[in-house]
């Protein structure tokens, strides 16, 4: 699996100080999770652990709504439910939101890596967990400002949500998105998503919601998973979604690992036998097809 | 009616889930789908598809039920996926939890797979025949039906009814199946019948 | 549904009262937050928990379980004083000037309408109907000034209903009522329209058909019926619940809720002299006039060559009912050892019917049990010993039991009818496990089977099985498209055109392409009028695929098949206004253009009829108008009237000496099973949740994942008077059983004051039991009462007593 690796066209690779030949100025992707539409109906974590064949095992009722009661190996995704007490709005809220990677553009995750290649960004952000690679240390759990990687004790390698990759590969949402049933999870360039999000936010403030707004926090130069919250002054409240998500300083400490970079170069031919199939495969998107997709934009459900 | 794969209906849905984008494999360059398909491959390249129903609740929604193998050719058809169908205007590619959790009720271990009995005052169920069983209902029911079936009241009134005899109908069947049933309940002069209207 | 999944996307406010669609019904929630999003649409939750519907609520009003009656009448009372109704539709498309019977009255004190025996607890309807003038049409007032007008009556009777009063019964606080009352208020102009969208939380009570009725008339105030984004709609459960509904699979209906025959009517034409149809209006069309043609062709149907005009179409071999076999009664029978044999056909009714201690004894008495299903249910275990949650003895459990192996809805195909009455065809995927069959193939073997022995050795009365046709191309396989073609019906003869003899508008043997074709000579079949259209000679509609949108409305008309004639909102008449104009452009939908009605959908009215005809929008009714007096057709009395649960916290405040249903159906041994709030002092009330659905998906792995377990809500303020943490193992107990869980303490469910005192709510989800991947419970229904609603028997399951106690042990062991 390791030879497939293809060390062109990725932004960033784990490990890897060579430089990466410059990829095409790339199309950015992005989920945006609508907090204000969202039920906790859990179809979202139904549907990933359906597409992604994951099945833990079935824990108790411990008090709580949270089912997993935390995200796992073999659940990349998890309802996190919150009840507040609005002083301004004298309502009792039910917050949920939908925790998992939160695909940073400058992943800690990443960056702590210690293995070569077992973390790779994609030039659309997409940052994806490269199994074969992985040697379950454990230090991207550590980079991670969100808390997302779970190392399986099955295989001492580490899980989290890979924002569907295959599923993206082939001009598809994640699975997360297409179940969602409100149309809280909606998936697509990340231009379309902030504009899908302004929209959202709009709302939200006429509804009274003043300081609704888009998460999409600075510290890690932005993330491919977005959420439209109705206090985005307060995001603590949402199960203790990170204020300032930053990496941790002491992932600077792997940041030097230079002596792996020769692997980087490894596996190019390898790749181009599956990527000629994509490409000539059934699969393909056509200039219609896409043309097709351009009239829907906007135009809703 | 299995449906062939079609890009144009997919995108045409994509606004449940995907908003509108002019993009084909969202920005990913040639050679990372490569590696995206090579970390794990997309399933569903060589699947047949089939449009269904959700066998849950009320809405409906279309379901694609994704198979290895298709019945319609006369093979063996293995069901291992279950996704919405994005053309069907009420729920738009979307599943709930229930729904997108299908597949484990199509596997699950609580199917029942053969006939089974058991016998009165036993502690388990023993598997028996088609044959076997169908023959011993009807023989039960026919004995019931004789014994207490009423055909006309203490005043003289046809009633033809089969008093003793209880039939609830179960509300995940078709209409088809329902109505047969009509036909063969009410033929047979059952009158407690009932369906999960109430309940 | 009066109206579809889709149209919710044209509302402009949503009330979501007695159910919990987003629990409950995700993907149909969709189109709520469609609306939100897209038609800035405002959400109103009414609910005794803050649910996941109400997380996405733009307000939120708490309510004691089992008192949503009293709080509708409450905003009916607001609408009328504050004059916040559409008059023009209130006026001419409803009842309100017609004037009802002298002798007819509502006793405030005693809580009961005219006509009540105390000794019987029941009631004499004669005065429940309208004065008849001597032209035999219903009197009128329209001034509505009469103090017999259903008007006046209708204001008198609603004006208890205060603000107060509400406040007083629900607990619901009186300025978060008021701010309800005004954002519905807002729809009541044919500018805006609201939708209201429900479930069993207003069905499963000993009052709840009259509960949805005062949904329809606060809907009729609004002029919110027959618009689109309006409309009260049944947020139905089961995939094909709707479906065997329609196709008559309860006790007392037939295919399109015709009457099930009755002893009372042992021929035909004392069936049909029950059935008067006559107008009571001078214009009115009173459809139902067509009855005779539906049953003539449905026992065509079912009878074939068989059924002639000399033997009245074979209506002596249906069985007559000497009383309604609801669920409830069908239990109470076996329990009494008087029912013998029992099949269920994809049903789990151990855990589902109330009472499940009465259960157990009663399935221990049967001779034999069958279970047609898919999976293992608990009930076709009921005699397993499953240790706490299924304590009993094998080998004291008499009952021969088979458990025969069905396909599932991806192993066979049909179609199955949506909440809002779309029938949709599905395409099988795979073949079922080992050696399971569909439903078609087990139940066409045992008829057959039956038929067999009646042929070979005789029996009793075996003319009823003979007459029955059978006729399929392969007897014990029917196929899925042979049967919803004998479903639509056909011409069993030539059939002239009515406009020109001289053509034939059907060849014997095609399909019929509308019911209103159906004719009472036996010359055309059809199982279920209402599905007639469904599969015509241009073929199987209900497999139609095109999910164009032509008016924008979100009308998806060639998309499957809606029943009745492809009409995808009801009443769609009263869109227009009595001349035929839209009421606003906004709300436009059915109008009539000088020459015929026409629009965004089918019109449900004669295409050609013109408004000048004044033939009234509700042409089902013989008064063509809808009804917010319903004469003699609910048991309880024309209007609703709040009556509290069987078990509740508190006397009725409006009239303690009658605080329940006096209608309502109690069998002797259960009223003694009923407890009271001395040793049962909390409200108890069960649900769903979005992770299961009922008893079925605690078999599937990833639903179990989601939610393993059965558990208690209570809120923080019964915790610490209870002294429990949350998680810890807590006991319920009614007067009927007990129940263990872990508890989850939530400031979502309320704790409200009633009358001066406080009364605390506790939850239970359904989904539990003994089999599956989900850990064992006892199930629910070891709690519930087992008492049903006046007019359908519907359990009351929403609203009952329990108390609740700490269990030593650890915090979540």
């Amino acid at each position: 699996m390791s030879q497939l690796q293809p060390a062109f066209g990725l932004s960033k690779r784990s490990a890897t100080t060579a430089a990466l030949p410059a990829a095409k100025p790339a199309v950015q992707v992005a989920k945006l999770i609508d907090v204000s539409k969202c039920i906790g109906c859990k179809a979202c974590q139904v549907a990933c652990m359906e597409w992604n064949d994951l099945r833990q095992d079935i824990e108790e009722n411990v008090g709580v709504y949270e089912n997993p009661h935390d995200l796992s190996p073999n659940a990349w995704t998890l309802m996190r439910f919150t009840e507040w007490e609005n002083p301004e709005r004298g309502q009792l809220e039910w917050l949920i939101r939908k925790d998992g990677c939160m695909h940073c553009q400058d992943p800690g995750c990443l960056k702590a890596c210690p293995a070569p290649g077992a973390i790779v960004q994609y030039s659309n952000g997409i940052v994806d967990f490269i199994s074969a690679n992985c040697i379950g240390c454990g230090y991207c759990v550590k980079g991670c400002p969100f808390n997302s990687p779970r190392i399986s004790t099955a295989d001492n390698k580490a899980y989290k949500c890979t924002l569907c990759s295959d599923r993206v590969a082939v001009g598809q949402g994640p699975a997360c998105a297409k179940a969602c049933p409100t149309k809280a999870i909606t998936f697509g360039t990340k231009d379309d998503m902030k504009k899908l999000a302004a929209e959202r936010v709009e709302d939200l403030k006429e509804r009274g919601y003043s300081k609704a707004g888009l998460y999409d926090p600075p510290g890690v130069q932005g993330t491919h998973v977005m959420y439209v919250l109705h206090h985005l002054d307060k995001p603590a409240l949402y199960a203790g979604l990170a204020e300032n998500p930053r990496i941790s300083p002491l992932v600077e400490v792997w940041k030097g690992a230079g002596k792996y970079a020769g692997l980087a170069l490894l596996g190019i031919t390898a790749a181009f036998g599956v990527v000629h199939h994509l490409l000539a495969g059934a699969n393909r998107v056509t200039e219609e097809d896409e043309e097709n997709a351009e009239k829907l934009r906007g135009g809703g459900a | 009616m299995n449906v062939q794969f079609s890009r144009r209906q997919f995108l045409k849905g994509t606004g449940a889930g995907v908003a509108g984008s002019a993009i084909g494999a969202f920005g990913f360059g040639g050679a990372e789908v490569a590696l995206a398909q090579a970390a794990q491959a997309f399933k569903l390249s060589k699947a047949t598809e089939t449009r269904n129903t959700c066998p849950y609740c009320s809405v409906s929604c279309g379901m694609i039920l994704y198979s290895r193998g298709d019945v319609k050719k006369g093979e063996k058809a293995e069901i291992f996926h279950i996704e919405g169908d994005v053309d069907n205007p009420v729920n738009r590619g979307t599943l709930c939890p229930k729904g997108a959790g299908a597949l484990d009720f199509i596997h699950s271990k609580q199917r029942v797979t053969r006939p089974m009995h058991r016998k009165p005052g036993s502690d388990k169920f023993e598997p028996v025949t088609w044959d076997f069983a169908m023959e011993r209902i009807a023989k039960l029911m026919k004995e019931d039906r004789d014994a207490n079936f009423v055909e006309k009241t203490r005043d003289g009134v046809t009633v033809n009814r089969w008093p003793t005899m209880g039939f609830l109908a179960g509300c995940a069947t078709s209409n088809e199946a329902g109505w047969l049933t009509w036909k063969a309940v009410r033929g047979l002069g059952i009158v407690a019948v009932d369906n999960q209207a109430r309940i | 549904m009066t109206n579809s999944w889709t149209d919710i996307k044209n509302a402009d406010v949503v009330l979501i009262m007695g159910g919990n669609a987003a629990e409950a019904h995700p993907c149909g929630f969709k189109w709520v937050t469609e609306a939100k999003h897209h038609n800035k649409a405002r959400l109103i939750v009414v609910d005794p928990r803050f649910t996941r519907s109400a997380s996405v609520s733009d307000f939120y009003c708490p309510i004691r379980a089992g008192t949503d009656t009293a709080y509708l009448l409450g905003v009916i009372n607001y609408l009328l004083t504050n004059d916040k109704i559409h008059r023009e539709y209130v006026a001419n498309y409803t009842d309100v000037s017609l004037i009802v019977k002298e002798g007819f009255s509502f006793d405030e004190q005693e809580g009961v309408f005219s006509g009540f025996n105390a000794n019987n607890r029941s009631y004499n309807r004669d005065t429940w109907d309208y004065e008849i003038g001597p032209d035999g049409f219903v009197v009128r007032d329209t001034t509505l000034q009469h103090p017999r007008s259903v008007y006046q009556l209708l204001k008198k009777h609603a004006s208890r209903y205060t603000p107060e009063m509400v406040e007083r019964i629900c607990g619901s606080p009186k300025e978060k009522f008021l701010k309800v009352c005004e954002m519905i208020s807002s729809t009541a102009n044919g500018e805006k329209s609201m939708t209201i969208m429900y479930a069993l939380g207003w069905t499963q009570h000993s009052y709840g058909s009259q509960t949805i009725r005062t949904a329809g008339m606060l809907q009729l105030l609004l002029g919110n019926i027959g618009v689109p984004g309006g409309g009260v709609n049944a947020l139905r459960g089961h995939s094909n619940v709707q479906g065997l509904t329609d196709i008559g699979l309860l006790s007392q209906s037939t295919p399109g809720y015709l009457g099930q025959p009755r002893e009372s009517e042992p021929t035909f034409a004392a069936h049909m002299a029950n059935r008067n149809f006559r107008p009571l209006m001078q214009n009115s069309i009173s459809f139902w006039q067509n009855y005779k043609k539906f049953y003539v062709s449905l026992l065509k149907s079912m009878y074939g060559t068989n059924a002639t005009a000399e033997n009245d179409f074979g209506y002596e071999w249906l069985p007559k009912l000497d009383k309604v076999y609801d669920t409830l009664q069908m239990f109470e029978l076996v329990y009494q050892g008087q029912i013998k044999g029992f099949v269920c056909q994809g049903f789990n009714p151990l855990l589902s019917v109330p009472n499940k201690a009465k259960l157990i004894e009663g399935l221990s008495k049967l001779k034999f049990l069958v279970s047609i299903d898919p999976l293992e249910t608990d009930t076709v275990k009921f005699w397993q010993n499953h240790g706490e949650a299924n304590p009993v003895d094998p080998s004291k459990i008499q009952t021969e039991v088979f458990m025969l192996p069905a396909t599932c809805f991806a192993e066979d195909e049909g179609s199955f009818t949506n909440s809002s009455r779309t029938i949709n065809w599905r395409w099988k995927a795979a073949e079922g496990p080992g050696e399971s069959r569909n439903d078609i193939s087990i139940v066409a073997e045992l008829f057959l089977r039956i038929r067999d022995l009646y042929q070979k050795e005789g029996g009793k009365a075996p003319d009823p099985i003979m007459k029955v046709d059978w006729s399929y191309k392969d007897p014990k396989l029917p196929t899925a498209d042979e049967l919803m073609r004998e479903i639509n019906g056909k011409a069993l003869v030539d059939i002239p055109d009515p406009a020109d003899a001289t053509k034939t508008l059907y060849k014997a043997g095609q399909q019929i392409a509308s019911f209103a074709q159906l004719r009472d000579d036996g010359s055309t079949s059809s199982a279920c009028w209402i599905y007639t259209g469904a599969y015509t000679e241009r073929g199987n509609m209900t497999a139609r695929r095109d999910n164009s949108d032509p008016s924008g409305k979100y009308v998806y008309g060639n998309w499957g098949f809606a029943w009745p004639a492809n009409r995808r909102i009801v009443y769609n008449r009263a869109s227009a206004d009595p001349s035929g104009k839209a009421w606003s452009e906004r709300k436009s939908y059915i109008t009539w253009n000088g020459k015929a009605w026409g629009g965004a959908d089918v019109p449900d009215y004669p295409p050609p009829l013109a408004p000048e005809r004044n033939a009234g929008p509700f042409i089902m009714n013989a008064e063509g108008v809808a009804r917010f007096f319903a004469r003699k057709m609910m048991n309880e009395g024309p209007f609703p009237e709040h009556y509290e649960p069987f078990e509740s916290p508190v006397a009725n405040v409006l009239h303690p000496k009658m605080s329940t249903n006096p209608a309502a159906r109690v069998f002797k041994a259960d009223g003694a099973a009923f407890g009271t709030s001395k040793d049962f002092p909390y409200v108890a009330t069960t649900y769903r949740l979005t992770e299961h659905f009922h008893w079925w998906t605690k078999t599937s792995k990833l639903n179990a994942i989601t939610q393993p377990e059965f558990f208690v809500e209570i809120s923080p303020e019964l915790a610490k008077e209870k002294n429990i943490t949350n998680g810890q193992w807590v006991r319920v107990s009614s007067n009927r059983g007990s129940a263990k869980g872990k508890v989850v303490i939530s400031k979502r469910i309320s704790s409200l004051m009633i009358d001066g005192k406080k009364v605390h709510h506790v939850g239970m989800p359904i989904h539990y039991g003994f089999i599956g991947e989900t850990k064992k419970a006892v199930g629910v229904n070891s709690l519930t009462p087992f008492v049903g609603d006046a007019n359908t028997n519907t359990p009351e399951y929403k609203a009952f007593l329990v108390n609740i106690e700490p269990l030593s042990g650890p915090v979540t062991s």
